[in-house]
């Protein structure tokens, strides 16, 4: 009885085009804000900033990225860690090469780095549709991650071929390197991510996010009533490289520290932010959320479970990691296709009625 | 003839066998994908668990050793039996029927009708299943495969060929195991083609790749077919990780070959048998070539990539592939 719009009149053309138009979505969205930013900074150590939050709020920008290309365009790509990779690189490129200007002006930079080389690799899709371009993605998966094995320009001729982030200040406090901490990593990615989140939100609401559903649903019909597909598809592809390189580059710069571009970039790497978009729900950006929520904490869940709880040896519990998470899988596909976002558009409209049932 | 031009003739015969290999893995794809347009990413786990489960009944492996050895504090590991190859080979082809079955009723039963991509999703999801489950069962250690398959270098092929070039050239070397393997391939295809064009359920499997709703209304039973093409990628899957597994052992890097045919897939479309094996031959050809003319060039190791773009410049004049179904789409 609280969650509709009735009674509620906008007044003017701004109120009535914003993005939650009903105030307790709009009072929920400030209580996360609030609770994220002036809350957890406080009371977060170090044990659930790297184990929990940061990836959390890492692999949300990149499943925010994905999510643009497979959910709100249609066109499924399986190069989401070699473009993560190129975030990385470029950030350590601009990072080593610039060394005084700020490494937020790196990080968005390397995005837009990132945009240019996934428009590049997403002109294929203008030929090339479905699973034929999933496959065609797989070629600049494996070209990238060789190309910045075997050029040693990337690595800036590194003996051991890994990169690692050197010591940078955001208004004096370390952020990257071995004297950050947990409230710094954390405060950095929730940046980028709420800048990503809106900008995601706001492009997938106006035209561009029209024309992308457009492609989506049906590429002919839509260039028959006036989508450019060429532009379509490549904007597709370098806005959501765009945000899959910020996310490299944070992942390597604030996360990791240090980077084998083959093991942490490879493909495992592309399947688990396509299965963060495929749970978590294709076409929602709160889906992006809820995916990468589930998909980080799950490994965790069970890994304290089996070690911690059971007593059980390492590799047996990784075992049954694989297992539980294959059959997680298989259930939610199997019980809620469109993903978590539609469990919660779902007890959305459930709270509508409330307290009556229908 | 120069000894370069000779040892460009052998890396495209290796490259024609190892393009052999790589379309045994395609073959099981490109059933599934016709007869029931779900695209089975797990394809290569499932030929990592069908050489596991055969080395697994051949030695006599207690499955879920490791687990029961956890919870009960037991030390077994061995029945103590060996069992010979070719009943080993028949009780695991009953392992990957069951499993067709078991697949078919808990997974797609329930799909019927999604999108291509949740089937996508959902085959992925099995892969990683079926990877921790063949740990569980058989454990995650490197095994050996031995079925007696002749293995190293052809020393009559070797003998042969070895006068063609100059005093310096030492003859081809081609490895025993590729060439059985061609053979294994060769009928295979062979029989696979026979079933699907001579025999009553071969038909139907063709008539269900065609269109489901035709096929059932003259009266074929889709789950039987299902369960039968599934068995079918099961027995290619069982015969690709022997092969693969033969040549280098039983690990979990078998899964990753199912990487390896995608380019093949690609270059043949999905839905054509022949298109596997060109493919397969045109991909092992390529790779081979490009690695021995350019790649020491580039610094190597190219093998990695060049099959997906080989086989994506073809994709950009062929979209649907060299064989397959041309794509038509309506509006």
């Amino acid at each position: 009885m609280f969650y509709r719009e009735a009674g509620d009149f906008k007044t003017s053309y701004d109120a009535d085009s914003q993005t939650f138009p009903i105030a307790f979505d709009r009072y929920r969205y400030w209580v996360v804000l609030a609770v994220a930013f002036l809350v957890i900074p406080f009371v977060i150590n170090d044990y659930w900033a790297n184990a929990l939050l940061v990836p959390f709020l890492i692999y949300a920008i990149a499943a925010i990225g994905l999510n643009i290309l497979t959910g709100y365009c249609g066109q499924v790509s399986l190069g989401t860690g070699a473009f993560m990779a190129v975030g990385a690189y470029a950030c350590y490129k601009l990072m080593t090469a610039f060394p005084d200007i700020s490494i937020l002006i790196h990080i968005i930079l390397a995005g837009g780095i990132t945009a240019l080389v996934g428009a590049a690799f997403g002109l294929p899709s203008l030929r090339i549709k479905g699973f034929y371009l999933a496959v065609a993605t797989l070629a600049a998966q494996f070209f990238l991650v060789w190309l910045f094995n075997k050029v040693p320009w990337f690595y800036n001729n590194s003996a051991s071929g890994q990169i690692s982030a050197p010591e940078r200040f955001v208004f004096g406090i370390p952020v990257t390197g071995p004297n950050t901490e947990a409230w710094a990593m954390y405060l950095i990615c929730l940046v980028f991510v709420t800048g990503s989140a809106i900008i995601a939100r706001n492009m997938t609401r106006g035209s561009m996010g029209r024309k992308w559903m457009a492609i989506r649903d049906m590429d002919i019909a839509a260039e028959i009533i006036g989508v450019n597909p060429l532009r379509a598809k490549l904007s597709a592809f370098a806005v959501s490289s765009f945000f899959i390189g910020i996310s490299g580059a944070l992942f390597f710069a604030v996360y990791l520290g240090a980077v084998e571009v083959g093991e942490v970039f490879g493909i495992n790497k592309s399947f688990l932010v396509l299965f963060m978009v495929i749970i978590g729900g294709l076409g929602s950006i709160f889906g992006a959320f809820a995916g990468a929520a589930f998909l980080v904490c799950l490994p965790v869940v069970l890994k304290l479970i089996g070690v911690d709880l059971l007593g059980w040896p390492p590799d047996l519990v990784a075992h049954f990691q694989l297992v539980i998470i294959g059959l997680m899988i298989m259930f939610f596909l199997i019980k809620e296709p469109h993903g978590l976002a539609q469990l919660w558009r779902v007890a959305k409209e459930k709270l509508r009625l409330w307290p009556f049932p229908y | 003839m120069s000894a370069d031009f000779l040892y460009g003739i052998e890396v495209v015969l290796n490259g024609l066998m190892a393009g052999v290999m790589y379309a045994l893995v395609a073959l099981g794809f490109v059933l599934i994908f016709k007869a029931s347009g779900i695209f089975n990413f797990a394809q290569g786990v499932m030929a990592l668990f069908a050489a596991l489960t055969l080395v697994g009944i051949m030695e006599g492996q207690v499955p879920f050793s490791h687990l029961i050895n956890e919870i009960f504090g037991t030390e077994i590991h061995h029945f103590g039996w060996h069992v010979p190859a070719l009943l080993a080979i028949s009780l695991t082809l009953l392992v990957m029927v069951a499993f067709a079955w078991a697949v078919q009723r808990f997974l797609f039963k329930h799909l019927v009708g999604q999108e291509p991509i949740i089937l996508f999703m959902a085959t992925i999801g099995l892969a990683y299943f079926l990877e921790g489950f063949g740990d569980l069962m058989w454990g995650s250690n490197i095994k050996t495969l031995n079925l007696g398959l002749p293995q190293g270098g052809s020393r009559v092929i070797e003998d042969m060929t070895a006068k063609l070039g100059g005093d310096d050239f030492y003859g081809f070397f081609i490895d025993k195991l590729d060439m059985v393997a061609t053979l294994v391939a060769i009928v295979l295809v062979l029989s696979l083609i026979c079933f699907s064009q001579y025999t009553k359920q071969g038909r139907a499997m063709r008539a269900v790749a065609d269109d489901h709703q035709a096929a059932l209304s003259v009266g074929i039973s889709l789950n039987f077919i299902w369960i039968l093409v599934w068995s079918l990628a099961g027995l290619v899957a069982l015969v690709a990780g022997v092969m693969w597994g033969a040549k280098s052992g039983v690990q979990f890097s078998l899964s990753l070959i199912a990487l390896k045919a995608l380019p093949v897939l690609m270059l043949g479309g999905f839905t054509s048998i022949p298109g596997a094996i060109v493919g397969g031959l045109i991909i092992g050809v390529g790779e081979k070539l490009f690695e021995y003319t350019i790649g020491p060039m580039v610094g190597g190791a190219t093998e990695n990539w060049f099959a997906y773009v080989l086989a994506l410049m073809f994709l950009v004049f062929r979209p649907q592939g060299l064989f397959g179904e041309k794509i038509i789409e309506r509006v």
